[in-house]
C-alpha cells in the first residue's frame, strides 16, 4: 500500500498536466514492468508533497500550458505527442530551471516510493523502521596494515 | 509570571543537554529553554514509506526550506554555503549523523605550530577527561588504537560494519598506502545505557527512531531530568537582561502560546550554537551594552567558520549498500596534518558516506547529468541504484572576521525577534584544500574499482557546524568568553556551544561541543563560591 492517499489539491486539467509532465521524466517501461510517474497514485503523491500550498507546482503546470499552447495553436500541454511534446519540455527545462527541477525533485520522490517501482528494484515496499536492514561485516583484517602505521598525529609538548 | 532560578541554560542542543546534566549534581534549581519541542521518535520519517521526501520538506536540514514554527528563517544570500540546524530538544544531534570524532592535539595550537589564526586557550589534555566522560554518556561505536589520534581507554561498541562499500574503499585506501580507520561514531552496535542498538535504517539524518544513534535528546536529557532539571519547550528567547550592575538577570522569552514571560536567573548560560548564540548577544542591547551583549571586544557574530565541505562520489560496476547502513563507516586522515609540500595549510578529514537510498540515487543523478529525463531514464538508473558510494571532504575552517553573523534589519522570526544574516566567503587556503581533497577522493574512488566520479564543491547545503563567533581566549580585546566560557564582559554569563571554537579543526565539532560544555560545567562547579570574582 502506498502512503499516497491524500486529497489532491490540484483540478482534473492540472492535473492531467502533472501526469503529462510527470511521465516526461520518468516515463512508463514495458521493458523493466514500471509505470510512469505520471501513474494517478504517483501523481496524486506528487501533489501530496508539494504540501499544503501547491502554488508553486501549480505556476509550473500552468507555464507548462502556455508554451504548449504557444507551440501547437491552442493545445494542452497534456495533448502534445511526438517533437512538439520534447520542444516543449526541452524549453520548459531550459528556461524555467528552478520549477523544472522542483517537478524532477517531486517526480523522484514520489516515484521511488511506489510499491511497484520498489518490488521492480528488488526491494521490499517497506519503510526503514521498524525492520531495518543487513549489512555485512566485511573483512577487518584490511585494517591491519594500517594498525602497522607509525602516528599520523603532531605532538603540541 | 516572573520566576527565579539558580542557572538558566539557554538552547536544549549538544551543549545544553550536556551542561544540564552535569549541573545537575549541585541540586541548584536549573531550567532550560527550548524554542523547539519534545521530540518523539516514532514520528521520524523513516516509520513512513515518504521518508526521503520529508528529508526534503519537514525533516530538511535547512530551516528556510524546513520552515517549520520552531524555527527562525537566515539571510544566507551572501554564503555560498548555507545553514544546517535544528531546533528541538536534542538540536542539531537529531539531524546529525553521528560521526564523532575528537579533535586533534595540534587542533589547539594552530598559531604555534602554523602561525595561522590563534592558539586555544586551553589543550587536548585538558579536554580529554570530558572527550571520555562524553562518549560515555552517549555511547560510541569504534576501535581503539587509530594512529591519527593519541591513544585513549574510552569506552566504544564494535565499529560500524564495513559493509560492500567500505570494504571497497578500504581496498582503495590500502592500495594507495593512506591511512583510513573506523569512524567514531555516535552510533550504537549494541544495547548502551538502556538504548536499543542500530539496526541499519539508514535514515539517521532525519532522526533515528531505533534510538541507536546518540542523539542528546536520548542520551543527556533522559538523565538530566531525572536529576531535577526543568526543561521547557516552545520558549523562544528575546534577549538576555541585565541589571544596574552589569550583571546578567535573565531572559524574556516567548512561550508556546507566544505570551511573552520574564524569568529571572542568577546564571545565564547560552548554548545556542554558531549562529543562535551570537544572534541573542546581538538581540541583548541595552544602554550597559550598546552594541549587544558581551560585545566589548566586538567579535560577537564575527569569525563565523563552517566546515566547507567537499562532496565526492564513484560509480562502481558492483553492487554497495545502497541506502542501507549509517551514512559513516571509515575515515581517512591522510591529509589532516599541515604539510609544507601542499599549497595550504592545516588540512581535512575524508568521512566516507555509504551510499544512497531511491530518492536521493535519482536526483544525484538527474543532478549530476548521468540519468536523464525520459527516454533512458530507467537503464540509467539501475546503473546507479546500489552502485554509488564516496566520502566528503571536512576542510578546516580558519577565523576571518569578515565571516559574519549579524542580524538582518528586515528579516524576522515568528515572534518577532530579528532574525540573523550571515556574510560568509571561502577564504583562498579553504578553495585549494577543497581542490585537493577532490583530487585526493577521486583517486582513493579510482583505486578502489569506480568507474565514474560526481564531484560538487563547496557542497552549497553543508553548513552543519556553525563555529567561532563567541570565540574563547584569554585577551578579552580579542575574545569573547575565557577560558573557562565565561564572558569578559558579563561575570555571570557563559557560553558553552560551537560559537567559542578559537578555531574550527577538520573534524565534525559535536564531542568537542559536548567536551567543552563538560569541562565549563566542572569549571563553574569547582568555582562556585567565587564564580563571579
Amino acid at each position: 500500500m502506498n502512503d499516497t492517499n491524500a486529497e489532491t489539491a490540484l483540478d482534473a486539467a492540472a492535473m492531467r498536466t502533472l501526469s503529462a509532465i510527470a511521465d516526461a521524466v520518468i516515463p512508463p517501461s514495458d521493458a523493466y514492468g514500471v509505470p510512469g510517474a505520471g501513474d494517478p497514485a504517483i501523481a496524486a503523491g506528487m501533489v501530496e508533497d508539494a504540501g499544503g500550498d501547491p502554488g508553486r507546482l501549480l505556476g509550473a503546470l500552468q507555464a507548462l500550458d502556455e508554451m504548449a499552447a504557444a507551440t501547437v495553436d491552442g493545445a494542452a500541454f497534456a495533448d502534445l505527442e511526438g517533437e512538439a511534446l520534447a520542444s516543449v519540455v526541452a524549453a520548459f527545462r531550459a528556461e524555467r530551471k528552478g520549477e523544472a527541477n522542483m517537478i524532477a525533485n517531486l517526480a523522484t520522490q514520489a516515484y521511488y516510493r511506489d510499491d511497484r517501482v520498489m518490488t521492480a528494484l528488488g526491494l521490499e515496499p517497506r519503510p526503514p523502521f521498524p525492520v531495518g536492514y543487513e549489512i555485512r561485516q566485511g573483512d577487518w583484517s584490511l585494517l591491519d596494515p594500517v594498525r602497522r602505521r607509525p602516528r599520523l598525529y603532531r605532538e603540541t609538548e | 509570571m516572573e520566576d527565579t532560578v539558580d542557572v538558566l541554560i539557554i538552547g536544549a542542543g549538544a551543549s545544553g543537554a550536556a551542561m544540564a546534566w552535569s549541573l545537575a549534581e549541585t541540586k541548584m534549581h536549573i531550567v532550560c529553554l527550548e524554542q523547539g519541542g519534545l521530540m518523539n521518535p516514532s514520528a521520524y520519517p523513516s516509520s513512513g514509506r515518504n521518508w526521503e521526501a520529508r528529508t526534503q520538506s519537514d525533516y530538511a536540514t535547512n530551516p528556510n526550506v524546513r520552515g517549520l514554527a520552531a524555527d527562525y528563517p537566515i539571510n544566507e544570500d551572501n554564503s555560498p554555503i548555507k545553514v544546517a540546524n535544528f531546533n528541538g530538544v536534542g538540536g542539531g544531534t537529531v539531524l546529525f549523523a553521528g560521526h564523532f570524532p575528537r579533535f586533534h592535539p595540534s587542533d589547539f595550537r594552530v598559531k604555534s605550530l602554523d602561525g595561522v589564526a590563534d592558539d586555544w586557550p586551553i589543550d587536548y589534555k585538558q579536554l580529554a577527561p570530558y572527550y571520555a566522560e562524553n562518549e560515555r554518556m552517549t555511547g560510541v561505536a569504534g576501535a581503539p588504537g587509530d594512529p591519527a589520534y593519541p591513544q585513549d581507554n574510552a569506552h566504544r561498541t564494535p565499529p560500524l560494519p564495513l559493509g560492500n562499500a567500505g570494504e571497497a574503499l578500504a581496498n582503495g585506501f590500502n592500495k594507495l598506502g593512506w591511512h583510513w580507520w573506523p569512524s567514531d561514531t555516535a552510533i550504537i552496535t549494541e544495547e548502551y545505557d538502556g538504548r536499543a542498538q542500530c539496526i541499519n535504517l539508514g535514515a539517521c539524518g532525519a532522526g533515528c527512531a531505533q534510538g541507536a544513534k546518540g542523539s542528546s535528546d536520548v542520551t543527556y536529557w533522559p538523565h538530566a531530568l531525572r536529576a531535577g532539571v526543568e526543561l521547557r519547550t516552545r520558549c523562544r528567547v528575546r534577549e538576555i537582561t541585565v541589571g544596574e550592575d552589569g550583571m546578567a538577570t535573565g531572559a524574556i522569552y516567548y512561550d508556546g502560546n507566544g505570551e511573552e514571560q520574564c524569568i529571572r536567573a542568577h546564571v545565564v548560560v547560552m548554548a545556542c550554537n554558531g549562529i543562535g548564540t551570537p544572534r541573542l548577544l546581538l538581540n541583548s542591547k541595552s544602554s550597559l551594552f550598546p552594541d549587544g551583549l558581551a560585545n566589548s571586544s566586538g567579535l560577537v557574530g564575527k569569525n563565523l567558520m563552517f566546515h566547507p565541505y567537499a562532496w565526492i562520489q564513484g560509480i562502481f560496476e558492483e553492487e554497495m549498500d545502497g541506502h542501507a547502513g549509517p551514512f559513516k563507516a571509515i575515515r581517512c586522515q591522510e591529509f589532516y596534518e599541515t604539510d609544507p609540500d601542499r599549497d595550504f595549510v592545516r588540512g581535512y578529514t575524508l568521512e566516507i558516506q555509504r551510499g544512497a537510498p531511491p530518492v536521493r540515487t535519482a536526483q544525484i543523478g538527474m543532478r549530476h547529468g548521468r540519468i536523464p529525463w525520459g527516454e533512458g531514464h530507467h537503464e540509467a538508473y539501475r546503473k546507479m541504484f546500489k552502485r554509488v558510494t564516496g566520502m566528503v571532504a571536512v576542510c578546516e575552517d580558519l577565523p576571518e572576521e569578515h565571516n559574519t553573523v549579524t542580524l538582518d534589519p528586515d528579516l524576522k522570526d515568528g515572534d518577532g525577534i530579528p532574525a540573523p544574516k550571515i556574510d560568509y566567503t571561502l577564504s583562498e587556503n579553504s578553495e585549494k584544500m577543497l581542490a585537493h581533497g577532490v583530487e585526493r577522493a577521486s583517486e582513493i574512488l579510482r583505486a578502489a574499482g569506480a568507474y565514474d566520479i560526481l564531484s560538487e564543491s563547496p557542497l552549497a547545503y553543508g553548513g552543519w557546524h556553525l563555529m567561532g563567533t563567541a570565540r574563547m581566549g584569554l585577551d578579552p580585546a580579542r575574545s569573547v568568553v575565557n577560558e573557562w566560557g565565561r564572558s569578559h564582559d558579563v561575570k555571570n554569563l557563559f557560553v558553552v556551544d560551537g560559537s567559542i571554537f578559537t578555531t574550527s579543526a577538520g573534524v565534525n565539532p559535536t564531542n568537542t561541543i559536548q567536551a567543552l560544555a563538560l569541562y565549563v560545567a566542572d569549571q563553574m562547579k569547582s568555582r562556585l563560591a567565587n564564580l563571579f570574582d
